[in-house]
């Protein structure tokens, strides 16, 4: 199998404010509190009842992303296993996919950070109304995205595979202000 | 850019929302018993009002859930947005500040 980083590596260039991240494990999980408490259980992060929130421990997280849907991260792990999850949660109503392999992981950080992401993104990215551990599924531009502010100066975006270029490109252009080359 | 307050997740841009059609129609519990005339109203006549109207909005770029909404279709203004199967708010009708119907 050719390795997704090997294939990405093209499309998002490694800068000071810009970087792939590593491959990882995504799962969605869309159920109710009962289906959350059984995958909770195993997968070590408990899920926000607060929306647009996302929790982590270690390498792993789950973010928010709707009342009922979460997306579950294992940032360390390839293989963190779907069948152990589905076993947890057992006959509870849920729907559990693995979409790891659907979308990757770019982070944005820096001084800019903010400013770089607002060139295409209409949300007020502000420190005070989009706090530290705040996620969303969102827009940048004409794509799909789902940013997550882990740090003060760094977002995790998540971007579908084959928009990876687009965006990529489009941050790169909007940090020229920012970065000139 | 408009923004729209989504019950889920706060004051949003409006381009992470689609528009739904009109709220609060019921289907007909038995389409079978319909005359024809009757079911192609159910299917296709909408009230179409200038003024405030109630519709359904989806926040399909965000938490993507359906919720409804109260717009002033002359000014484009959202008087109220509330969630789906709640029933539709009484508001003041008086033009608002943004209004000038």
């Amino acid at each position: 199998m050719v390795s997704s980083m090997a294939r990405l590596a093209p499309l998002v260039t490694t800068s000071e404010w810009m970087r792939a991240l590593p491959f990882a494990t995504r799962l969605i999980l869309q159920g109710d509190a009962a289906a959350r408490t059984a995958a909770a259980a195993v997968w070590g992060v408990s899920f926000s009842q607060i929306a647009c929130r996302a929790l982590s421990q270690g390498s792993r997280a789950t973010l928010w992303l709707g009342p009922e849907e979460y997306l579950l991260l294992d940032m360390s792990d390839e293989s963190a296993s779907v069948a152990t999850l589905e076993h947890a949660i057992g006959n509870i109503p849920h729907a559990l996919v693995d979409i790891s392999h659907r979308q990757i992981a770019i982070e944005i950080s820096g001084p800019f950070a903010e400013r770089i992401l607002n060139g295409g993104c209409p949300l007020d990215l502000d420190l005070s109304a989009f706090p530290i551990g705040m996620c969303t599924r969102t827009v940048l531009a004409k794509a799909e995205i789902v940013l997550w502010r882990n740090r003060a100066d760094a977002f995790h975006v998540e971007v579908w595979r084959s928009f990876t270029g687009y965006v990529a490109g489009l941050l790169r252009e909007i940090a020229r202000e920012y970065y000139p080359v | 850019m408009l923004i729209i307050d989504c019950p889920y997740c706060g004051r949003r841009p409006e381009i992470e929302f689609t528009h739904g059609g009109e709220a609060h129609l019921v289907r007909p519990p038995q389409p079978a018993e319909l005359s024809d005339q009757d079911w192609a109203a159910f299917l296709y006549m909408r009230s179409n009002t200038k003024g405030i109207y109630a519709e359904r909005w989806r926040h399909a770029r965000g938490c993507g859930q359906f919720f409804n909404a109260l717009r002033d279709t002359t000014t484009d203004h959202f008087l109220s947005t509330y969630k789906s199967g709640t029933p539709r708010p009484v508001v003041n009708t008086t033009p608002s500040e943004e209004g000038h119907s």
